[in-house]
């Protein structure tokens, strides 16, 4: 299932504009990556051109290669549609469907496959995901309910379970819990230990205490000035980033000296 | 190694092909059979189209695939469908009004000109149409804005506001014949006012009002609190800060709510029916006597049904839609000259 | 000191001039604001004031009665002919310009390149600034007689459905072709304010749909038509409210007679304000106020629909759009 990840000198645009440039890094499979950085940095922007999602934007677009156990996503012949459904991804703000209640939130994703799946069958994957996402407890009696309807932290929770429905090999996270409040933010940095035995994860995070409690690797990113690109400095071990850093730029941004 | 990422994309040049297929065959069944003409056969082409991408697509891509497809053609095709219309309305009013439109047409009335005979002009309607028009804005305009005003800046939200403002959204649909039978029912039938230009603008005034209060209001809307709380902390009254502060700063962009007003009234025909009597002749006074007014002129020409007439009624049109567009342009120069600077 | 910063001199605070000016100017806005509360309700008083002598002399009974002879002496009108024809060629125009105007809003919002976008929503609200005077020109003399072969295929190839069948040779001037204006002239409205609702659209909700791997149509039917359904249903009762009212672009292409008849490729058919335009300046005391009281049935059948329209709108508070 989970996935590893090679991207080759990755550029990225927004029209003209060169947001990131020439990042080449590694993810290992059944691991938490975090990429940590200050704003306007790129690590978004290279976390949302890990699923073909950067290309979205209008004027956006990338050069070089992500490949995921070899193939590269950006190839000839690679249906971006697939590329997404193999990648998952977490955003910024909770955002299930308003209109959706709880159950046809998590089977968003799985309502697109060709095959009809039976009643129970679709139980099963909606009792498997919001399990997966710590959130079935809570929400077992109102799954009918609308989906907008809960707490920011269970929303966002929400959002996770309809990304593991459809069981993605990787799952990207863009600053999950920068919209939510401290105990909501400790139940989904729990839920990311538990997910990373069965996932590829990558999270983007301000918050540099997060990354030092949820990731095996941290990468940093900087920019030289406002209008230079992003670029990655360097990716090591968390353990590493945070008691040794390699590069000066990692040592000072982790001790706070700026961003 | 796993294939699960592709999916059997059709390569581009695909829908070229596809296309370039479809019209041929199309042209071959219109040739062999009997089509109804162009129409027909270019919706033949555009089904046609549509089939043999479904059923490609879907043989090579998936169903999913090939519904994207299948709709996102639906898509373009629906946006030619309603580009058209507009391409042939602007085509044939400019080419069959510019026959007859010259400073000739522009500058004689229809007086003592026979309707088949060619000939006479649209000068006593062009003068009908400005001083209605005027009339009507005149009118519309204070009431416009100084009821804009109360639901902004008096009564945020209170019981009244809501009647108006509910009645405004109402006013915005009646229909412009309704106006037109009002004004008759009262001006005319009530108080015993004859049919003139005056009851004509009478009539426009009501189309005009709701458009012009909901322009102002989002106007107001839009004018930063700050503004008002730093004048209103100098101790000026309400009021005078109303008056110096809050309308100086909205009012290009409610001059512009209002040219677009005059613009949509400019070419209605339905309320002057009914208010109007048709003259042939110029009648500079709006309060008596029968005034025409470009599109009741069109109308008249319409319905005088000769060749000579129906050219005058295009020339009409094309003068129609030039002078709504001296409208437009004048709203996008004042919305350009007011503009926030950078 | 401070007392007096504090606490000035009553009259300082409640000084009557600045008060008054205030409660004149308020006086004033108030006062445009209730002349239009005003005007709007003597709209049905004076109609239904005005309509109401026609009645008394009517023969027949004016809802069922399809046949407009209101000036003989013993008058017999009805708007049943009317009101089918008015409906007729509103749902003709419905059907055609619902499914373009919402595709149009659909294509130019989330289809087309972002740079042509604009450029092409200008040229669709152009066909809101064509008055219906010109739409009307325009029918009689270029999509009249472009659109017959359409009404002969259908006669042709669907006359077994009885509103296709056509029993005269003539196809024009007929319902389906008012219809067919109709649509071209809801067409912006229904498409500006849909384009507005889809601009509404979260574009988390967007990304949403797209990172579960959605393709492009599936992304609009999951994230796109839900949240903008209320708006698209306002939009087109908008719409319907506009060709309910629609005069002289109908009364130009119709050919207007006084039955009931479902076939909607003959020519025929006459709507409420058609006839109005049409009878008007025949009419003798009587008529006008047969003809008013067939407006005043107009005016609240378009007042029903834009208050139900309104009312979906309203109740998407953000949804402030719809001129």
């Amino acid at each position: 299932m989970a996935k590893r990840i090679d991207v080759n000198n990755l550029n990225a645009f927004y029209g003209n504009f060169r947001a990131v440039a020439d990042v080449s890094l590694t993810i290992e499979p059944r691991s938490v990556t975090a990429f940590i950085g200050p704003s306007g940095c790129g690590k978004s922007t290279v976390l949302r051109s890990l699923n073909r999602m950067h290309e979205v934007i209008p004027g956006a677009r990338i050069e070089g290669s992500v490949e995921l156990d070899g193939e590269n996503i950006y190839g000839a012949g690679v249906d971006p549609v697939n590329v997404r459904r193999t990648i998952g991804m977490v955003f910024q703000r909770p955002n299930p469907f308003p209109t959706m209640s709880i159950q046809e939130n998590v089977l968003a994703g799985i309502k697109l496959d060709t095959g009809r799946k039976s009643k129970t069958e679709l139980a099963e994957i909606v009792e498997r995901s919001l399990k997966g996402a710590n959130l079935w407890n809570e929400v077992k009696d109102r799954l009918d309910r609308p989906g907008a309807g809960l707490s920011g932290g269970q929303q966002q929770r929400l959002c996770i379970a309809r990304a593991i429905a459809v069981q993605p090999d990787v799952l990207l996270m863009d600053e999950p819990c920068s919209a939510l409040d401290p105990i909501s933010t400790i139940a989904i940095e729990d839920l990311i230990h538990e997910l990373k035995n069965e996932y590829t994860i990558v999270i983007v995070t301000h918050n540099m205490q997060q990354a030092a409690r949820v990731s095996s690797s941290t990468a940093f990113f900087n920019l030289a000035a406002t209008g230079e690109p992003g670029r990655l400095v360097e990716i090591n071990p968390t353990d590493q980033v945070f008691s040794a850093p390699h590069e000066k730029a990692t040592e000072d941004y982790i001790s706070g000296r700026f961003g | 190694m796993s294939t699960q990422l592709r999916g059997s994309i059709l390569p581009k040049w695909f829908a070229v092909a596809l296309a370039g297929l479809s019209i041929g065959s199309a042209v071959m069944i219109e040739r062999t059979t009997s089509v109804a003409g162009v129409g027909g056969t270019i919706t033949l082409a555009v089904l046609l189209y549509l089939v043999l991408q479904t059923t490609w697509s879907f043989t090579v891509e998936g169903r999913r695939h090939a519904i994207d497809r299948l709709f996102a053609t639906l898509m373009y095709s629906s946006f030619v469908i309603a580009a058209l219309p507009l391409a042939t309305l602007i085509w044939t009013v400019v080419s069959k009004g510019i026959k007859e439109l010259d400073m000739n047409f522009l500058s004689h009335s229809m007086r003592s000109v026979s309707p088949s005979k060619p000939g006479g002009g649209v000068y006593h309607a062009l003068l009908g149409t400005l001083e209605q028009v005027g009339i009507a804005t005149l009118i519309a305009v204070p009431i416009g804005i100084l009821t804009a005003l109360y639901l902004v800046e008096y009564a945020r939200g209170g019981r009244l506001a809501k009647a108006i403002s509910f009645f405004v959204d109402v006013m915005t649909g009646v229909p412009s014949i309704v106006a037109g039978l009002f004004i008759y029912t009262a001006f005319v039938l009530t108080f015993g006012f004859d049919r003139s230009g005056f009851a004509a603008a009478l009539a426009l005034t009501i189309l005009m009002l709701p458009v012009i209060v909901r322009a102002t209001e989002e106007m107001l809307k839009i004018v930063p609190a700050d503004l008002r709380e730093a004048s209103l902390a100098l101790g000026i009254p309400k009021w005078k800060t109303i008056l110096r502060i809050v309308l100086p700063t909205a009012i290009g962009g409610i001059i512009t709510g209002v040219m677009l007003a005059v613009a949509r009234v400019a070419g209605e025909t339905a309320p002057l029916l009914l208010t109007t009597f048709l003259s042939q002749s110029i009648n500079q006074n709006p309060f008596a006597g029968p005034q025409a007014a470009i599109p009741t002129f069109i109308w008249d020409q319409i319905s005088s049904a000769t060749p000579a007439s129906l050219d005058r009624a295009w020339a009409g049109a094309l003068t129609l839609i030039l002078l709504i567009m001296v409208f437009y342009g004048t709203a996008k120069l004042i919305a350009r000259y007011y503009a926030p600077k950078a | 000191m401070t007392q007096g910063l504090i606490d000035p001199p009553k009259s300082s605070i409640s000084g009557s001039a600045v008060r008054r000016g205030d409660q004149i100017f308020r006086g004033i806005t108030v006062g445009s604001g209730l002349l239009i509360l005003l005007v709007m309700t003597s709209i049905g008083i004076f109609l239904t004031w005005k309509a109401l002598p026609s009645f008394s002399h009517n023969s027949s009974n004016f809802f069922t009665e399809s046949q407009w002879f209101p000036d003989q002496d013993t008058p017999i009108f009805g708007i049943a002919a009317l009101a089918f024809g008015t409906f007729v060629a509103a749902i003709i125009a419905m059907l055609l310009a619902m499914p373009t105007g919402i595709g149009t809003s659909l294509f130019i919002t989330f289809y087309a390149p972002k740079k042509l976008a604009g450029v092409m929503a200008f040229f669709i609200d152009l066909l809101a600034a064509v008055p219906s005077i010109i739409f009307g020109l325009w029918g009689l003399q270029f999509l009249m007689p472009h659109s017959e072969g359409v009404a002969r295929w259908l006669d042709r190839y669907l006359g077994f459905i009885p509103i296709f069948q056509n029993r005269t040779d003539l196809y024009t001037k007929s319902l389906l072709i008012a219809g067919i204006v109709l649509a071209i002239m809801i067409l912006p409205t229904i498409s500006a304010i849909s384009r507005e609702v889809f601009n509404q659209v979260p574009r988390s909700h967007v990304e949403a749909a797209l990172a579960l791997g959605a393709t492009r149509w599936e992304m609009v039917r999951m994230a796109v038509l839900p949240f903008g359904r209320p708006g698209i249903i306002s939009a087109s009762m908008l719409g319907l409210g506009r060709a309910l009212g629609e005069t002289i672009a109908v009364a130009l292409i119709l050919s207007a007679v006084f039955e009931v008849n479902p076939h909607i490729t003959e020519p025929g058919g006459n709507t409420f304000a058609a006839n109005i335009a049409l009878k008007w300046n025949e009419a003798g005391p009587n008529g006008l106020s047969a003809l008013i009281a067939s407006g005043l049935v107009l005016f609240l059948i378009t007042l029903g629909v834009n208050s139900v329209a309104r009312g979906i709108i309203a109740r998407r508070k953000d949804f402030s759009g719809a001129q």
